[in-house]
Protein backbone atom coordinates (compact mmCIF):
# COMPACT_ATOMS: atom_id res chain seq x y z
CA UNK A 1 0.00 0.00 0.00
CA UNK A 2 1.51 3.70 -0.93
CA UNK A 3 1.77 6.31 1.32
CA UNK A 4 -0.91 8.21 -1.03
CA UNK A 5 -3.45 5.59 -0.07
CA UNK A 6 -3.62 6.00 3.41
CA UNK A 7 -4.15 9.95 3.19
CA UNK A 8 -7.50 10.44 5.09
CA UNK A 9 -9.97 12.96 3.95
CA UNK A 10 -10.84 15.47 6.33
CA UNK A 11 -13.93 18.26 5.63
CA UNK A 12 -12.01 21.06 7.07
CA UNK A 13 -8.54 22.61 7.58
CA UNK A 14 -6.80 22.65 10.82
CA UNK A 15 -7.38 26.30 10.79
CA UNK A 16 -10.97 25.43 10.77
CA UNK A 17 -11.01 23.22 12.90
CA UNK A 18 -8.54 25.07 15.62
CA UNK A 19 -11.27 27.98 15.12
CA UNK A 20 -13.99 25.78 15.90
CA UNK A 21 -12.58 24.05 18.56
CA UNK A 22 -11.83 27.74 20.04
CA UNK A 23 -14.95 28.75 19.69
CA UNK A 24 -16.50 25.73 21.42
CA UNK A 25 -14.20 26.75 24.30
CA UNK A 26 -15.17 30.21 24.45
CA UNK A 27 -18.75 28.99 24.55
CA UNK A 28 -18.43 26.53 27.21
CA UNK A 29 -15.70 29.36 29.35
CA UNK A 30 -18.14 32.01 29.04
CA UNK A 31 -21.47 29.47 30.59
CA UNK A 32 -19.21 28.53 33.37
CA UNK A 33 -18.65 31.89 33.93
CA UNK A 34 -22.14 33.47 33.85
CA UNK A 35 -23.45 30.09 35.84
CA UNK A 36 -21.01 30.97 38.78
CA UNK A 37 -21.90 34.68 38.82
CA UNK A 38 -25.38 34.35 38.05
CA UNK A 39 -25.95 32.48 41.32
CA UNK A 40 -28.73 30.37 40.38
CA UNK A 41 -29.93 28.57 43.96
CA UNK A 42 -31.67 24.80 43.05
CA UNK A 43 -33.91 25.24 45.68
CA UNK A 44 -35.56 28.31 44.08
CA UNK A 45 -35.09 26.50 40.80
CA UNK A 46 -37.13 23.67 42.16
CA UNK A 47 -39.77 26.02 43.50
CA UNK A 48 -40.11 27.90 39.92
CA UNK A 49 -43.54 25.68 38.95
CA UNK A 50 -44.80 25.60 42.16
CA UNK A 51 -44.75 29.64 42.03
CA UNK A 52 -46.08 29.86 38.65
CA UNK A 53 -48.93 27.63 38.98
CA UNK A 54 -49.85 29.21 42.03
CA UNK A 55 -49.54 32.49 39.78
CA UNK A 56 -51.31 31.04 37.28
CA UNK A 57 -54.08 29.82 39.57
CA UNK A 58 -54.76 33.18 40.88
CA UNK A 59 -55.34 34.48 38.05
CA UNK A 60 -58.27 32.70 37.22
CA UNK A 61 -60.92 32.94 36.22
CA UNK A 62 -59.98 36.08 33.88
CA UNK A 63 -61.88 39.24 34.45
CA UNK A 64 -64.27 39.42 31.67
CA UNK A 65 -65.71 42.48 31.83
CA UNK A 66 -62.51 44.32 32.92
CA UNK A 67 -61.06 42.61 29.36
CA UNK A 68 -64.60 44.29 27.55
CA UNK A 69 -64.33 47.62 29.11
CA UNK A 70 -60.59 48.73 29.79
CA UNK A 71 -58.16 46.27 28.05
CA UNK A 72 -60.26 46.55 24.47
CA UNK A 73 -59.91 50.13 24.45
CA UNK A 74 -56.17 49.95 25.63
CA UNK A 75 -55.82 47.85 22.82
CA UNK A 76 -56.94 49.57 20.24
CA UNK A 77 -54.99 52.12 21.27
CA UNK A 78 -51.70 49.90 20.89
CA UNK A 79 -52.89 48.49 17.45
CA UNK A 80 -52.98 52.37 16.37
CA UNK A 81 -49.82 52.79 18.15
CA UNK A 82 -47.99 50.26 16.15
CA UNK A 83 -49.40 51.21 12.58
CA UNK A 84 -48.44 54.70 13.10
CA UNK A 85 -45.31 54.34 14.22
CA UNK A 86 -44.85 51.88 10.98
CA UNK A 87 -46.21 54.40 8.64
CA UNK A 88 -43.68 56.97 9.58
CA UNK A 89 -41.26 54.68 9.67
CA UNK A 90 -41.87 53.64 6.19
CA UNK A 91 -41.21 57.51 5.12
CA UNK A 92 -37.41 57.93 7.01
CA UNK A 93 -36.22 54.18 6.08
CA UNK A 94 -36.97 54.41 2.71
CA UNK A 95 -34.31 56.82 2.05
CA UNK A 96 -31.75 55.61 4.48
CA UNK A 97 -32.52 52.32 2.76
CA UNK A 98 -31.75 54.00 -0.86
CA UNK A 99 -28.45 55.92 0.50
CA UNK A 100 -27.30 52.91 1.77
CA UNK A 101 -27.53 50.33 -1.11
CA UNK A 102 -23.74 49.69 -2.66
CA UNK A 103 -25.24 49.83 -6.11
CA UNK A 104 -27.08 53.07 -6.23
CA UNK A 105 -25.13 55.33 -3.95
CA UNK A 106 -21.49 55.92 -5.05
CA UNK A 107 -19.95 57.70 -2.01
CA UNK A 108 -18.55 55.43 0.81
CA UNK A 109 -19.08 58.35 2.86
CA UNK A 110 -22.62 58.93 2.45
CA UNK A 111 -23.80 55.16 2.45
CA UNK A 112 -21.47 54.77 5.90
CA UNK A 113 -23.37 58.08 7.24
CA UNK A 114 -26.85 55.96 6.41
CA UNK A 115 -25.79 52.81 7.94
CA UNK A 116 -24.54 54.54 10.75
CA UNK A 117 -28.03 56.24 11.30
CA UNK A 118 -29.36 52.22 10.49
CA UNK A 119 -26.90 50.70 13.05
CA UNK A 120 -27.65 52.91 15.65
CA UNK A 121 -31.88 53.08 15.81
CA UNK A 122 -31.61 49.40 15.62
CA UNK A 123 -28.91 49.14 18.90
CA UNK A 124 -31.04 50.78 20.99
CA UNK A 125 -34.19 48.85 22.26
CA UNK A 126 -37.90 50.30 22.05
CA UNK A 127 -38.11 50.51 25.51
CA UNK A 128 -34.82 52.71 25.87
CA UNK A 129 -35.99 54.81 22.83
CA UNK A 130 -39.33 55.40 24.78
CA UNK A 131 -37.87 56.26 28.13
CA UNK A 132 -35.74 58.73 25.90
CA UNK A 133 -39.34 60.24 24.43
CA UNK A 134 -41.19 60.07 27.51
CA UNK A 135 -38.43 62.59 28.94
CA UNK A 136 -39.18 64.75 25.24
CA UNK A 137 -42.58 64.45 24.46
CA UNK A 138 -44.11 63.66 27.97
CA UNK A 139 -45.62 60.38 28.67
CA UNK A 140 -48.40 59.37 26.44
CA UNK A 141 -48.66 57.57 22.93
CA UNK A 142 -46.53 59.95 21.29
CA UNK A 143 -43.78 59.03 23.02
CA UNK A 144 -44.31 55.51 22.14
CA UNK A 145 -45.55 56.06 18.85
CA UNK A 146 -42.20 58.28 17.92
CA UNK A 147 -40.18 55.26 19.82
CA UNK A 148 -41.49 52.80 17.27
CA UNK A 149 -40.72 54.60 14.57
CA UNK A 150 -36.75 55.44 15.79
CA UNK A 151 -36.16 51.43 16.62
CA UNK A 152 -37.90 50.20 12.98
CA UNK A 153 -35.76 52.43 11.07
CA UNK A 154 -32.57 50.81 10.93
CA UNK A 155 -34.30 47.68 10.66
CA UNK A 156 -36.59 48.16 7.79
CA UNK A 157 -34.04 50.39 6.18
CA UNK A 158 -31.38 47.57 6.50
CA UNK A 159 -33.74 45.35 4.97
CA UNK A 160 -34.51 47.10 2.47
CA UNK A 161 -31.16 48.33 1.34
CA UNK A 162 -30.30 44.87 0.86
CA UNK A 163 -33.10 44.06 -0.75
CA UNK A 164 -31.48 46.85 -3.79
CA UNK A 165 -28.14 45.40 -3.59
CA UNK A 166 -29.79 42.10 -4.53
CA UNK A 167 -31.40 43.96 -7.53
CA UNK A 168 -30.79 42.21 -11.02
CA UNK A 169 -28.52 44.56 -12.91
CA UNK A 170 -30.04 44.12 -16.36
CA UNK A 171 -33.31 46.03 -16.24
CA UNK A 172 -31.56 49.09 -14.52
CA UNK A 173 -28.57 48.90 -17.21
CA UNK A 174 -31.25 48.45 -20.05
CA UNK A 175 -33.18 51.68 -18.43
CA UNK A 176 -29.79 53.70 -17.91
CA UNK A 177 -28.72 52.96 -21.73
CA UNK A 178 -31.78 54.65 -23.12
CA UNK A 179 -30.50 57.96 -21.34
CA UNK A 180 -33.45 57.75 -18.74
CA UNK A 181 -33.29 60.33 -15.83
CA UNK A 182 -32.58 59.32 -12.29
CA UNK A 183 -35.75 59.08 -11.63
CA UNK A 184 -36.83 57.25 -13.99
CA UNK A 185 -34.32 54.19 -13.33
CA UNK A 186 -34.99 54.57 -9.70
CA UNK A 187 -39.04 54.00 -9.97
CA UNK A 188 -38.77 51.63 -13.35
CA UNK A 189 -35.63 49.67 -12.44
CA UNK A 190 -35.23 49.45 -9.00
CA UNK A 191 -38.49 50.11 -7.34
CA UNK A 192 -40.96 47.10 -9.17
CA UNK A 193 -37.81 44.38 -8.37
CA UNK A 194 -37.49 45.29 -4.56
CA UNK A 195 -41.83 46.19 -4.09
CA UNK A 196 -42.96 43.20 -3.32
CA UNK A 197 -40.01 42.82 -0.70
CA UNK A 198 -40.44 46.49 0.79
CA UNK A 199 -43.77 45.83 1.69
CA UNK A 200 -43.49 42.28 2.98
CA UNK A 201 -40.14 43.88 4.82
CA UNK A 202 -43.18 46.26 5.88
CA UNK A 203 -45.83 43.90 7.50
CA UNK A 204 -43.07 42.24 8.95
CA UNK A 205 -42.22 45.09 11.06
CA UNK A 206 -46.17 45.90 12.05
CA UNK A 207 -45.94 42.59 13.23
CA UNK A 208 -43.30 42.78 15.81
CA UNK A 209 -44.58 46.67 16.03
CA UNK A 210 -47.90 44.94 17.42
CA UNK A 211 -45.97 43.05 20.41
CA UNK A 212 -43.39 45.73 21.28
CA UNK A 213 -45.82 48.69 21.64
CA UNK A 214 -48.09 46.25 24.11
CA UNK A 215 -44.98 46.86 27.01
CA UNK A 216 -44.81 50.57 25.80
CA UNK A 217 -46.66 51.30 28.63
CA UNK A 218 -44.16 49.96 31.84
CA UNK A 219 -42.39 53.40 31.04
CA UNK A 220 -45.44 55.53 30.79
CA UNK A 221 -45.66 55.57 26.48
CA UNK A 222 -49.12 54.57 26.35
CA UNK A 223 -50.86 51.24 25.06
CA UNK A 224 -52.23 48.28 26.60
CA UNK A 225 -48.69 48.36 28.66
CA UNK A 226 -50.24 51.34 31.00
CA UNK A 227 -52.97 49.33 31.74
CA UNK A 228 -50.75 45.83 32.84
CA UNK A 229 -48.47 47.65 34.82
CA UNK A 230 -51.37 49.69 37.41
CA UNK A 231 -53.04 45.99 37.73
CA UNK A 232 -49.87 44.55 38.65
CA UNK A 233 -49.27 47.17 40.96
CA UNK A 234 -52.33 46.13 42.92
CA UNK A 235 -52.15 42.53 42.25
CA UNK A 236 -54.90 42.88 39.83
CA UNK A 237 -54.13 39.10 38.71
CA UNK A 238 -57.86 38.51 37.38
CA UNK A 239 -57.13 41.86 35.13
CA UNK A 240 -53.83 41.68 34.53
CA UNK A 241 -54.94 38.56 33.10
CA UNK A 242 -57.76 39.85 31.09
CA UNK A 243 -54.83 41.97 30.03
CA UNK A 244 -52.82 39.12 28.43
CA UNK A 245 -55.49 37.42 26.99
CA UNK A 246 -56.16 40.65 25.16
CA UNK A 247 -52.68 40.80 24.18
CA UNK A 248 -52.55 37.31 23.25
CA UNK A 249 -55.71 37.71 20.92
CA UNK A 250 -54.19 40.76 18.79
CA UNK A 251 -51.21 39.34 18.34
CA UNK A 252 -52.57 35.97 16.72
CA UNK A 253 -55.40 38.65 15.00
CA UNK A 254 -52.66 40.23 13.79
CA UNK A 255 -50.08 36.84 12.22
CA UNK A 256 -53.45 36.45 10.49
CA UNK A 257 -53.84 39.61 9.29
CA UNK A 258 -50.16 39.88 7.85
CA UNK A 259 -50.65 36.31 6.45
CA UNK A 260 -53.70 37.27 4.84
CA UNK A 261 -52.35 40.52 3.27
CA UNK A 262 -49.09 39.00 2.23
CA UNK A 263 -50.94 36.71 0.05
CA UNK A 264 -53.51 39.47 -1.60
CA UNK A 265 -50.52 42.23 -2.29
CA UNK A 266 -47.45 39.95 -2.37
CA UNK B 1 -81.60 60.42 -19.62
CA UNK B 2 -84.32 58.92 -18.76
CA UNK B 3 -84.82 55.71 -16.79
CA UNK B 4 -84.28 53.46 -19.58
CA UNK B 5 -81.58 54.50 -21.21
CA UNK B 6 -79.73 54.67 -17.65
CA UNK B 7 -80.17 51.01 -16.92
CA UNK B 8 -79.39 50.37 -20.26
CA UNK B 9 -76.02 52.31 -20.25
CA UNK B 10 -75.59 51.27 -16.18
CA UNK B 11 -75.72 47.48 -17.52
CA UNK B 12 -73.12 47.83 -20.62
CA UNK B 13 -70.57 50.12 -18.75
CA UNK B 14 -71.24 47.80 -15.30
CA UNK B 15 -72.17 44.26 -16.17
CA UNK B 16 -72.85 42.10 -13.46
CA UNK B 17 -74.60 44.77 -11.40
CA UNK B 18 -72.95 46.52 -8.23
CA UNK B 19 -70.83 43.19 -7.96
CA UNK B 20 -69.54 44.67 -10.86
CA UNK B 21 -69.29 48.12 -10.20
CA UNK B 22 -67.40 47.58 -7.20
CA UNK B 23 -65.01 45.57 -9.28
CA UNK B 24 -65.13 48.64 -11.65
CA UNK B 25 -64.36 50.84 -9.33
CA UNK B 26 -61.32 48.46 -7.21
CA UNK B 27 -59.58 47.71 -10.70
CA UNK B 28 -59.31 51.37 -12.04
CA UNK B 29 -58.99 53.31 -8.85
CA UNK B 30 -57.82 51.06 -6.52
CA UNK B 31 -54.72 52.18 -5.81
CA UNK B 32 -56.28 56.18 -5.38
CA UNK B 33 -58.72 54.46 -2.86
CA UNK B 34 -55.91 52.79 -0.84
CA UNK B 35 -54.26 56.24 -0.42
CA UNK B 36 -57.40 57.90 0.40
CA UNK B 37 -58.05 55.58 3.38
CA UNK B 38 -54.85 55.56 4.48
CA UNK B 39 -55.10 59.06 4.75
CA UNK B 40 -58.49 58.99 7.05
CA UNK B 41 -56.98 56.78 8.72
CA UNK B 42 -53.74 58.45 9.70
CA UNK B 43 -56.73 61.26 10.82
CA UNK B 44 -58.56 59.16 12.48
CA UNK B 45 -55.63 57.49 14.92
CA UNK B 46 -53.85 60.93 15.48
CA UNK B 47 -56.79 62.78 16.87
CA UNK B 48 -57.66 59.32 18.81
CA UNK B 49 -54.25 59.68 20.27
CA UNK B 50 -54.27 63.53 20.75
CA UNK B 51 -51.34 64.04 18.73
CA UNK B 52 -51.39 67.83 17.65
CA UNK B 53 -48.50 69.95 15.50
CA UNK B 54 -48.13 71.72 18.76
CA UNK B 55 -47.55 69.36 21.06
CA UNK B 56 -45.05 68.08 18.37
CA UNK B 57 -43.05 71.32 17.85
CA UNK B 58 -43.20 71.71 22.03
CA UNK B 59 -41.63 68.39 22.35
CA UNK B 60 -38.95 69.22 19.19
CA UNK B 61 -37.59 72.42 21.71
CA UNK B 62 -37.45 69.82 24.82
CA UNK B 63 -35.30 67.74 22.14
CA UNK B 64 -32.96 70.26 22.03
CA UNK B 65 -32.95 70.72 25.68
CA UNK B 66 -32.66 67.02 26.39
CA UNK B 67 -29.82 66.24 24.17
CA UNK B 68 -27.66 69.34 25.50
CA UNK B 69 -28.17 67.47 28.84
CA UNK B 70 -27.18 63.89 27.84
CA UNK B 71 -24.08 65.44 26.39
CA UNK B 72 -21.23 64.96 27.44
CA UNK B 73 -21.61 61.40 28.62
CA UNK B 74 -20.65 60.43 32.55
CA UNK B 75 -18.71 57.42 32.25
CA UNK B 76 -16.49 58.14 35.40
CA UNK B 77 -18.94 58.22 38.52
CA UNK B 78 -20.88 55.27 38.28
CA UNK B 79 -18.81 52.47 36.09
CA UNK B 80 -18.32 50.47 38.67
CA UNK B 81 -22.09 49.69 38.83
CA UNK B 82 -22.33 50.04 35.09
CA UNK B 83 -19.80 47.38 34.69
CA UNK B 84 -21.06 45.30 37.27
CA UNK B 85 -24.51 45.18 35.17
CA UNK B 86 -23.40 45.01 31.87
CA UNK B 87 -21.66 42.44 32.80
CA UNK B 88 -24.91 40.36 34.26
CA UNK B 89 -26.66 41.16 31.09
CA UNK B 90 -23.90 39.40 29.14
CA UNK B 91 -24.13 36.59 31.48
CA UNK B 92 -28.16 36.23 31.58
CA UNK B 93 -28.02 36.35 28.02
CA UNK B 94 -25.59 33.48 27.89
CA UNK B 95 -27.43 31.36 30.11
CA UNK B 96 -30.96 31.68 29.04
CA UNK B 97 -29.51 31.35 25.23
CA UNK B 98 -28.03 28.13 26.41
CA UNK B 99 -30.87 26.77 28.36
CA UNK B 100 -33.10 27.63 25.51
CA UNK B 101 -31.47 26.12 22.80
CA UNK B 102 -31.14 22.97 25.16
CA UNK B 103 -35.02 22.87 25.57
CA UNK B 104 -35.56 23.79 21.95
CA UNK B 105 -33.75 20.68 20.67
CA UNK B 106 -36.33 18.11 21.84
CA UNK B 107 -39.00 20.55 20.93
CA UNK B 108 -38.26 20.97 17.68
CA UNK B 109 -37.86 17.18 17.32
CA UNK B 110 -40.87 16.86 18.65
CA UNK B 111 -42.90 19.18 16.48
CA UNK B 112 -41.77 18.39 13.36
CA UNK B 113 -44.75 17.02 11.64
CA UNK B 114 -42.35 14.82 9.35
CA UNK B 115 -40.89 13.22 12.16
CA UNK B 116 -43.78 12.67 14.75
CA UNK B 117 -47.78 11.80 14.61
CA UNK B 118 -50.15 15.09 15.21
CA UNK B 119 -50.93 14.38 19.04
CA UNK B 120 -47.57 14.76 19.23
CA UNK B 121 -46.83 17.60 17.31
CA UNK B 122 -49.80 20.02 18.13
CA UNK B 123 -49.53 20.26 22.07
CA UNK B 124 -45.81 21.12 21.56
CA UNK B 125 -46.81 23.58 18.84
CA UNK B 126 -49.31 25.40 20.82
CA UNK B 127 -46.51 25.32 23.68
CA UNK B 128 -43.89 27.08 21.30
CA UNK B 129 -46.18 29.39 19.72
CA UNK B 130 -47.33 30.51 23.42
CA UNK B 131 -44.07 31.10 24.26
CA UNK B 132 -43.28 33.41 21.06
CA UNK B 133 -46.93 35.44 21.64
CA UNK B 134 -46.00 37.48 24.60
CA UNK B 135 -43.08 39.95 24.71
CA UNK B 136 -40.19 38.86 26.98
CA UNK B 137 -41.04 42.05 28.98
CA UNK B 138 -44.33 40.68 29.78
CA UNK B 139 -42.55 37.27 30.68
CA UNK B 140 -40.40 39.16 32.78
CA UNK B 141 -42.98 40.59 34.98
CA UNK B 142 -44.77 37.47 35.49
CA UNK B 143 -41.54 35.63 36.85
CA UNK B 144 -40.12 38.30 39.01
CA UNK B 145 -43.53 38.57 40.52
CA UNK B 146 -43.21 34.48 40.76
CA UNK B 147 -40.08 33.65 42.21
CA UNK B 148 -38.85 37.43 43.11
CA UNK B 149 -36.41 40.40 41.42
CA UNK B 150 -32.91 39.64 40.18
CA UNK B 151 -31.05 37.79 37.21
CA UNK B 152 -32.35 34.30 37.74
CA UNK B 153 -35.59 35.52 36.82
CA UNK B 154 -34.46 37.38 33.90
CA UNK B 155 -32.61 33.93 32.92
CA UNK B 156 -35.99 31.98 32.66
CA UNK B 157 -37.82 34.55 30.92
CA UNK B 158 -35.20 34.67 28.36
CA UNK B 159 -35.32 31.23 28.01
CA UNK B 160 -39.19 31.05 27.33
CA UNK B 161 -38.40 33.74 24.67
CA UNK B 162 -35.22 31.55 23.07
CA UNK B 163 -37.68 28.09 22.99
CA UNK B 164 -40.57 30.49 21.15
CA UNK B 165 -38.02 31.80 18.44
CA UNK B 166 -35.96 28.88 17.73
CA UNK B 167 -38.03 25.91 19.09
CA UNK B 168 -40.38 27.71 15.81
CA UNK B 169 -37.12 28.01 13.45
CA UNK B 170 -35.87 24.19 14.23
CA UNK B 171 -39.01 22.54 13.58
CA UNK B 172 -39.39 24.47 10.28
CA UNK B 173 -35.40 23.36 9.20
CA UNK B 174 -36.54 19.93 10.39
CA UNK B 175 -39.50 19.87 8.10
CA UNK B 176 -37.13 20.56 5.37
CA UNK B 177 -35.12 17.78 5.58
CA UNK B 178 -34.72 15.41 2.44
CA UNK B 179 -36.28 12.32 3.60
CA UNK B 180 -34.46 10.08 1.38
CA UNK B 181 -31.30 10.16 3.70
CA UNK B 182 -33.72 9.03 6.48
CA UNK B 183 -35.30 6.31 4.72
CA UNK B 184 -31.39 4.90 3.91
CA UNK B 185 -30.82 4.94 7.33
CA UNK B 186 -34.05 3.44 8.52
CA UNK B 187 -33.47 0.94 5.85
CA UNK B 188 -30.30 -0.44 7.49
CA UNK B 189 -32.18 -1.20 10.27
CA UNK B 190 -31.48 1.65 12.50
CA UNK B 191 -33.34 2.51 15.87
CA UNK B 192 -35.11 5.54 16.25
CA UNK B 193 -32.05 7.43 18.07
CA UNK B 194 -29.46 6.43 15.10
CA UNK B 195 -32.01 7.64 12.61
CA UNK B 196 -31.80 10.82 14.22
CA UNK B 197 -28.50 10.99 15.12
CA UNK B 198 -27.30 9.98 11.79
CA UNK B 199 -30.23 11.24 9.37
CA UNK B 200 -32.02 14.05 11.03
CA UNK B 201 -29.13 16.12 12.84
CA UNK B 202 -26.12 15.87 9.92
CA UNK B 203 -28.54 17.56 7.93
CA UNK B 204 -29.80 20.69 9.65
CA UNK B 205 -26.61 21.26 11.74
CA UNK B 206 -25.23 24.48 10.11
CA UNK B 207 -28.46 26.25 10.21
CA UNK B 208 -29.58 25.11 13.83
CA UNK B 209 -26.13 27.17 14.74
CA UNK B 210 -26.92 29.80 12.95
CA UNK B 211 -30.37 30.33 14.41
CA UNK B 212 -28.56 29.93 17.67
CA UNK B 213 -26.16 32.47 17.14
CA UNK B 214 -29.10 34.87 16.07
CA UNK B 215 -30.88 33.93 19.35
CA UNK B 216 -28.00 34.31 21.52
CA UNK B 217 -27.57 38.19 19.24
CA UNK B 218 -31.57 38.67 20.51
CA UNK B 219 -30.86 37.70 24.39
CA UNK B 220 -28.13 40.27 24.34
CA UNK B 221 -30.32 42.97 23.14
CA UNK B 222 -33.46 42.32 25.43
CA UNK B 223 -30.93 41.54 28.01
CA UNK B 224 -30.24 44.71 28.49
CA UNK B 225 -34.10 45.98 28.93
CA UNK B 226 -35.36 43.29 31.38
CA UNK B 227 -33.70 45.52 34.60
CA UNK B 228 -36.66 48.03 33.83
CA UNK B 229 -39.16 45.27 35.42
CA UNK B 230 -36.63 44.02 37.73
CA UNK B 231 -35.02 41.29 36.08
CA UNK B 232 -31.56 41.53 36.24
CA UNK B 233 -28.79 43.39 34.01
CA UNK B 234 -28.05 47.19 32.89
CA UNK B 235 -31.93 47.93 33.01
CA UNK B 236 -32.83 48.75 36.30
CA UNK B 237 -29.94 51.00 36.63
CA UNK B 238 -30.93 52.92 33.27
CA UNK B 239 -34.28 53.47 34.65
CA UNK B 240 -32.69 54.26 37.90
CA UNK B 241 -30.81 57.27 36.45
CA UNK B 242 -33.50 58.47 34.19
CA UNK B 243 -35.50 58.53 37.01
CA UNK B 244 -33.35 60.60 38.39
CA UNK B 245 -32.92 62.63 35.86
CA UNK B 246 -29.38 61.88 35.54
CA UNK B 247 -29.22 62.43 31.87
CA UNK B 248 -25.19 62.40 31.28
CA UNK B 249 -24.90 58.89 33.17
CA UNK B 250 -28.31 57.82 30.86
CA UNK B 251 -25.98 58.73 28.38
CA UNK B 252 -23.08 56.92 29.46
CA UNK B 253 -24.92 53.90 29.99
CA UNK B 254 -26.91 53.80 26.31
CA UNK B 255 -22.97 54.29 24.83
CA UNK B 256 -21.70 51.07 26.81
CA UNK B 257 -25.25 49.32 25.95
CA UNK B 258 -25.02 49.93 21.72
CA UNK B 259 -21.06 48.99 21.71
CA UNK B 260 -21.85 45.56 23.68
CA UNK B 261 -24.70 44.87 21.14
CA UNK B 262 -22.56 46.18 18.03
CA UNK B 263 -19.32 43.73 18.73
CA UNK B 264 -22.11 40.91 19.69
CA UNK B 265 -23.29 41.52 16.06
CA UNK B 266 -19.91 41.67 14.61
CA UNK B 267 -18.67 38.36 16.61
CA UNK B 268 -21.90 36.22 16.04
CA UNK B 269 -21.46 37.66 12.24
CA UNK B 270 -18.04 36.09 12.22
CA UNK B 271 -18.52 32.63 14.32
CA UNK B 272 -21.75 32.27 11.41
CA UNK B 273 -19.17 32.39 8.82
CA UNK B 274 -17.29 30.21 10.31
CA UNK B 275 -19.90 27.59 10.85
CA UNK B 276 -21.06 27.39 7.07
Amino acid sequence: MSPRDEREWQRFTPRERALRSGVYLAMAVAFGLALKNIEIVPEFLADTPTQVADLLLRMWPVDWRFLAFTAVAAMVETIHIATLGTLATLIVAFPLGVLAARNIVASPAVRFGAKLCLVASRSVNSLVWALFFVAVFGPGALAGTVAITFRSIGFVGKLLGEALEEVAPGPVEAIVAVGAPWSSVFLKGYWPQVKPAFLSIALLRWDINVRESSVLGLVGAGGIGLVLDSAINVFQWRAVAAVLVAILAVVLLAEVVVTFLRTRII
Amino acid sequence: MDALTRRVVGDVAFPGGWGGRVRWLLERHGNRIAWVGLALYVLYATSILGFTPARFWAGLGHGWAFLARLFPPDFASRWADIQHDMLESLEIAVLASVFGILASLPLGLLAARNLMPAYVTWPVRLLISVSRSFHPVIVGILFVKAIGFGPFAGVLTLAVASVGFIGKLFTEAIEEISLRQVEAVRATGASFPNVLIFGVIPQVTARFVGFSLYQLDSNLRNSTILGIVGAGGIGGTLLAAFQRFDYSIVCAIVLVMIALIMVGEMLSEQVRKLFQ
